[in-house]
C-alpha cells in the first residue's frame, strides 16, 4: 500500500517536471574563472583574443624552446584561418604578450 | 528536453532538474597529467560528474583515466567533451529541432526529434576517440589541445541509420559525399563553420547513425543532444554534435574542416620524421589500434607476488584478437583473457593474473586485431600529435 502510494505520487511529480523541462534546455555552464596572466599588452590581448575563447586555450600550451615564433604561428593562424579581426599594429604586441608571459 | 518515459528510466529527478541550471562549479581541485605543463583543474559541468577542465570557452573535458578501470561502458556524466567553436546551442528547443535533408536528393526533408524516434531504432557499441587524444604526450610538443588518454569513451549508441534516411530523401545519381553540420558555429561570421564529409559509400553503410540515445538515456547536451552522427571506428572529428543539417554533394566537400584540419601525412604508417612537414597529407580517418592497463596507475606501490592486470583495447572495427602483456619490460609477453564480446567496435576488457618480482617493474599492454594491425614500440609522430598508439609502459615500484 504504501508502495502505491509512493508510486502515485512519483508519477505526479514525473508529470509536473516532465512538462515543465519540454522547453529549451538552457544549458548552463560554469563562471569562466580562468584569466589571462598579467603581462605587456595585456588588454590588447583581452580585447583581441577573449571574443571568441577563454584564457586557458593559451595557458594550456606546451612549453616550447622558441616562444616567440610558437606564438607568432598561432596568432598568424587566428587571423589567417580563423578569421580573428586583429589590427596589423596589435599583432606584434599580442606575441610579444605571449612570448613573454607563457 | 527529457520525455517522461526518460524521466522514469533515468535516476534521480530532483538532481535532473537541479544539475541543468546550477551554475556553482568552481574548480574543486587540480590533477596534474603526466606531461610538461600539465595542470589542470576538475570542474563539474550540469550532466558531468567532475572532469578534467582543458578550456572553458568552448568546453573541454577529458575522462579521469581511473573511470575506464570501471568497466567497458563509460557512463554518459563522464564521457569526455570537445568544441570547436564558441556558439553553442544553450537554449536550443528539442520540440522545435529539425533535421535538414538536402542537396542531391530526390526529396527534401525535414524530421523532428519525433520522427526519427518513431523510426526503426538500432544500436551499436562504440568507441569514439577525439583526434587529439594523447596529444600532450607528442614529442616534440605540438599545438593544440593538450589531452592525456582521457578524450575518449565507449557508450551504447541507438538511433537510426543513416542510410535509412538518406533512402528516405533518394540520393540522386552523380552524389559523391555526404556534408554533415550541427547547430553550434562560431562567433565572429569569418570563422568556418564546423562541417565535415563523408564518402557517399561510407554514409550508407548502415553503420553510420544518427544517434539519440546514449546508454539508455538521451545524449548529454555537452555530447550533442538531441541527436548526434555516430561514426564507428573513426575519429570524434566526424561524430558532429547537434547535427541538424545533411547535404549531399556532387563533388568532394572542400570546407576548412575537411580540407585544412584534421589531416595526417599521407605516408605508409600516416607519420614523419618527428619535428618535420609532410609533403602530402590525407584527412583523418579510422583509429589506430590502442591498449591500456586500466588497474594500475603509473608510478603505483604494489606489493610482490601474485596480481591481477586489467584494462581495454580498441581498434577500428576489425576487432581484438589478442592482448598481451609484459611485466620486465618487454623482454617476455603473456596473452591475457579478453573479456565479454561487445563488437568489434567497442573496448574489449582483458585481465591477466601475474606474478610481480619485488623492484622497479616496467608493465606494457599490446593489443593485435584480427586483420593484424598491431602498435609499434616507438611513437609515430605528425604535427598535428594525432593517431598515438605505441606501446603503452606503466612504470611502478614493487616491494
Amino acid at each position: 500500500m504504501q508502495r502505491t502510494v509512493l508510486l502515485a505520487t512519483t508519477l505526479a511529480v514525473v508529470t509536473i517536471v516532465g512538462s515543465a523541462l519540454a522547453a529549451p534546455v538552457d544549458y548552463k555552464t560554469p563562471d569562466e574563472v580562468a584569466a589571462f596572466k598579467p603581462g605587456p599588452n595585456l588588454e590588447v590581448v583581452q580585447g583581441n583574443c577573449a571574443a571568441c575563447h577563454s584564457s586557458d586555450y593559451i595557458a594550456t600550451q606546451p612549453p616550447m624552446k622558441d616562444k616567440k615564433s610558437f606564438w607568432q604561428a598561432e596568432v598568424t593562424k587566428m587571423i589567417k584561418v580563423y578569421g580573428a579581426p586583429i589590427d596589423d599594429a596589435d599583432v606584434g604586441k599580442i606575441v610579444d604578450y605571449l612570448a613573454a608571459t607563457y | 528536453m527529457f520525455d517522461r518515459r526518460d524521466l522514469l528510466k533515468g535516476a534521480g529527478l530532483a538532481a535532473l532538474a537541479a544539475t541543468l541550471n546550477s551554475t556553482k562549479a568552481l574548480a574543486l581541485d587540480t590533477v596534474t597529467l603526466p606531461f610538461a605543463n600539465g595542470e589542470r583543474p576538475l570542474v563539474k559541468y550540469p550532466q558531468k560528474r567532475p572532469m578534467i577542465g582543458l578550456t572553458s570557452r568552448p568546453p573541454q573535458l577529458e575522462t579521469p583515466f581511473a573511470v575506464f578501470n570501471d568497466g567497458p561502458i563509460t557512463p554518459n556524466n563522464a564521457f569526455f567533451v570537445r568544441y570547436h567553436l564558441a556558439g553553442l546551442p544553450y537554449d536550443l528547443d528539442p520540440d522545435k529541432f529539425t533535421l535538414e535533408i538536402k542537396g542531391k536528393v530526390d526529396k527534401p526533408l525535414k524530421l523532428s526529434l519525433k520522427d526519427i524516434r518513431k523510426m526503426k531504432a538500432t544500436e551499436i557499441v562504440a568507441v569514439n576517440q577525439c583526434s587529439g587524444n594523447s596529444r600532450g604526450f607528442s614529442e616534440p610538443r605540438v599545438a593544440g589541445g593538450q589531452l592525456a588518454n582521457g578524450a575518449m569513451g565507449n557508450a551504447r549508441w541507438r538511433g537510426v541509420p543513416l542510410k535509412t534516411v538518406l533512402e528516405m530523401a533518394g540520393v540522386q545519381a552523380g552524389a559523391r559525399q555526404v556534408v554533415f553540420a550541427g547547430m553550434d558555429g562560431p562567433v565572429i561570421d569569418k570563422t568556418p563553420d564546423f562541417a565535415k564529409a563523408l564518402d557517399l559509400a561510407h554514409a550508407t553503410d548502415g553503420e553510420v547513425m544518427l544517434a539519440y540515445g546514449m546508454n539508455g538515456e538521451d545524449l548529454p547536451f555537452l555530447n550533442g543532444f538531441p541527436l548526434r552522427l555516430v561514426v564507428p571506428g573513426y575519429y570524434g572529428t566526424y561524430w558532429v554534435k547537434h547535427l541538424n543539417e545533411i547535404t549531399v554533394i556532387d563533388s568532394v566537400y572542400d570546407g576548412f574542416w575537411m580540407k585544412g584540419a584534421y589531416r595526417i601525412p599521407d605516408t605508409p604508417d600516416n607519420s614523419v620524421e618527428p619535428g618535420t612537414t609532410p609533403k602530402a597529407t590525407i584527412p583523418i580517418n579510422r583509429f589506430t589500434i590502442r591498449s591500456f592497463i586500466t588497474s594500475v596507475a603509473d608510478g603505483a606501490k604494489l606489493k610482490a607476488g601474485r596480481a591481477t592486470l586489467r584494462g581495454i583495447a580498441f581498434d577500428s572495427g576489425r576487432g581484438i584478437k589478442d592482448v598481451s602483456v609484459s611485466t620486465d619490460g618487454g623482454k617476455t609477453w603473456a596473452s591475457a583473457k579478453l573479456g565479454k564480446d561487445l563488437g568489434n567496435y567497442s573496448f574489449r576488457e582483458w585481465k591477466l593474473p601475474v606474478k610481480l618480482a619485488a623492484g622497479e617493474v616496467e608493465l606494457r599492454v599490446r593489443a593485435t586485431s584480427n586483420s593484424g594491425e598491431t602498435q609499434p614500440e616507438t611513437p609515430r609522430w605528425n604535427p598535428a600529435g594525432y593517431l598515438r598508439n605505441v606501446v603503452e609502459t606503466v612504470r611502478v615500484s614493487v616491494a
